[in-house]
């Protein structure tokens, strides 16, 4: 099993005015391949910050992130967003579709900032549309859509770049109880795929059908266990 | 990649149709009035060009001048005609020297035929006016030298003059009356059309000598003088001849200020160049204004437009766009919608010119040249892009975190 993400004394440090305030205290951590992660911790805990950097939509202060092997704490803004583009996968508690866009539009537009011509955007866009189940509603907007599909669609644009790692922050905290497991059967499909997974949640239910949860207090992991109930 | 960011730009431009349509009408406005204006103006340079054409480069006109300075005094300067008869007397290399005495009063309706009044503009002129102005009667004759000699009461009248006061097609022999005194019409030049909206053949022209009766034999009469130099080569020495003349007759010192001109076809057509020029230039700066108010009214949009669209600038990064591209596809938007407003312009400003052209009677047709579109257009897209910069480096400075949690 090869390590997709690789954390070393990863410290997060804000300055509020001539106050520091580190959100992240040297934090270790190691993801392997077609791991189904939950990370779970009370608001204030650094989970935000945490799943910025492993997103790499911000920078430690302190430490070293390999990404696939890659050390991405080094690297500059052009380079972040071309890891983003091409090793992680994005998918928000609030979906982030854009509204005018038709749901295959959605889908595709990651592939543009990787310079994919168009047909072969949509095409490989209706793939990941097929993968959750939505190639139906390709031409539908958001506004067309359920809360439910909404989100499959946000799945299905994190997975049209094939990323080494999806990460989920909060994925059914706009969901009923209903939608919200049809969306986790999803996530166990696709790690049953072989997908690596990192969800952030502050839902028992949901971290207890992860394999691994990670339970982060003031900046440092307080637990990290494996779930064998839900094997 | 431009291809993705061009139609990115178009799509969000026609999402906001309403908006982007209000946002190009300060460029609209400020293209189409440069437009409007540049075209009725090349239209006019393009018509009178044509008319000085006509009038020979051979050819000077001696033409009273007073200094503003000495028309406030209430004392204008004349030509009068004892300076005729020094310039026909003893300058040489010239030929048809020809008076023009405009009769004071005429245009108020001084001419009558049988009920019907014309306001034609009267002028005492002799036998070589046609071949200074180029134009000729189509029926019966010009006036001749010994009309002038003998004083002949006989009008040569222009072909609205004919239709004003209702004389019959061949008006030979008839008798108008010009000014309480009758004449008899001799002939009726070719029609020359219009200029600036006025009749040029508006005109009734008697002998020189019956023109100055006409008014009072003792009054030395301002009148203009043209002539023709022999040889176009001698055109210069031929003019400082005439000037040192009228200067030495007026007792008008090195240092003093001529109460004449005498000047080119050539001369004259630059006066009217730089009369154009003048006007195109304060146009222009007015123009120039408007553009930047609708370029700051672009900014404004665009900045908005960022504001608005934070959240799908936050989603886009965090999906891999880069600074570059944030930046060109609000910058392209700007650019667009500049163009657009540039074009919209040049169309809405060429009709303007057309339709202004087509009202005002006799004016020459509007002409844009392909110089302004291109530079409408160059200016528009500079405006795009001025205008367009700070919103685009505002969008694509900011931070993928916040810019995902705006609401």
């Amino acid at each position: 099993m090869s390590q997709v993400i690789k954390l070393e004394a990863i410290g997060k440090r804000y300055l509020m005015g001539d106050q520091a305030v580190d959100v992240l205290n040297g934090l270790d951590l190691i993801v392997n391949t077609n791991e189904f992660v939950a990370l779970t911790g009370p608001s204030g805990s650094g989970k935000s910050t945490l799943m910025n950097i492993l997103g790499c939509l911000d920078k430690p202060t302190a430490g070293q992130y390999l990404l696939s092997g890659e050390d991405v704490s080094q690297f500059d803004e052009n380079r972040l967003a071309q890891v983003r583009n091409q090793h992680i996968g994005f998918i928000f508690q609030s979906f982030n579709l854009m509204p005018r866009m038709t749901a295959l539009d959605n889908v595709a537009q990651p592939l543009i900032f990787s310079g994919i011509p168009l047909k072969e955007r949509k095409r490989r866009a209706l793939e990941a549309l097929k993968h959750v189940e939505l190639d139906d509603r390709a031409d539908h907007i958001p506004a067309q859509l359920s809360g439910g599909q909404r989100q499959r669609v946000a799945i299905a644009r994190a997975l049209v770049t094939k990323p080494d790692i999806l990460l989920a922050d909060e994925p059914t905290g706009n969901l009923d109880s209903k939608t919200t497991d049809a969306i986790m059967n999803l996530f166990e499909a696709l790690h049953q795929e072989g997908q690596t997974i990192v969800i952030v949640t502050h839902e028992s239910e949901i971290a207890g059908r992860c394999k691994r949860v990670i339970d982060l207090r003031d900046g440092v992991i307080a637990s990290d266990s494996f779930n064998e109930v839900s094997a | 990649m431009i291809v993705d960011i061009l139609r990115s730009a178009s799509q969000s431009i026609r999402a906001n149709l309403m908006r982007s349509a209000l946002t190009c009408l300060g460029i609209i406005v400020g293209v189409a009035s440069t437009i409007a204006v540049v075209s009725v103006i090349e239209g006019l340079k393009a018509n009178i060009g044509e008319q000085f054409e006509s009038m020979g480069s051979n050819a000077l006109t001696v033409q009273a001048y007073t200094p503003i300075k000495q028309a406030m005094t209430g004392r204008f300067a004349r030509i009068d005609h004892t300076d005729l008869q020094l310039i026909e007397d003893r300058v040489e290399g010239i030929i048809d020297v020809t008076p023009i005495l405009y009769l004071p009063g005429s245009r108020n309706g001084g001419t009558k035929y049988k009920g019907n009044i014309s306001t034609a503009t009267v002028l005492g002129t002799s036998a070589s006016y046609i071949r200074l102005d180029n134009w000729f009667p189509e029926i019966g004759r010009f006036i001749l030298p010994q009309d002038d000699q003998t004083r002949r009461r006989i009008a040569v009248i222009g072909s609205k003059v004919r239709e004003d006061l209702e004389l019959p097609e061949d008006p030979r022999g008839e008798y108008i009356q010009i000014m309480g005194e009758w004449f008899k019409v001799a002939g009726v030049m070719e029609e020359r059309g219009e200029l600036f909206g006025f009749s040029q053949d508006d005109l009734i022209m008697m002998p020189y000598s019956a023109a100055r009766s006409l008014n009072g034999r003792g009054r030395l009469l301002n009148i203009e003088i043209r002539f023709k130099a022999e040889n176009i080569e001698e055109l210069n020495q031929v003019k400082q001849r005439v000037e040192r003349l009228l200067r030495k007759k007026r007792g008008i010192g090195e240092n003093d200020v001529d109460d004449f001109k005498v000047q080119t076809a050539d001369q004259l057509l630059d006066n009217f160049s730089s009369f154009t020029t003048s006007v195109t230039l304060v146009l222009g700066g007015i123009v120039a204004i408007s553009l930047l108010v609708g370029g700051i009214g672009i900014m404004n949009i665009m900045l908005v437009s960022v504001t608005e669209r934070t959240r799908e600038i936050g989603i886009n990064k965090a999906l891999g766009a880069t600074r570059q591209f944030i930046m060109m596809q609000f910058l392209i938007e700007a650019v667009i919608l500049c163009l657009m407003g540039g074009m919209i312009g040049i169309l809405a400003g060429y009709g303007l010119g057309a339709g202004v052209a087509a009202m005002l009677p006799g004016f020459p047709p509007a002409s844009v040249p392909l110089w302004t579109i291109g530079l409408a257009l160059g200016f528009s897209a500079t405006v795009g892009i001025v205008f367009g910069i700070a919103p685009a480096a505002k969008a694509a400075g900011l931070n993928p975190i916040d810019a995902l949690r705006y609401e």
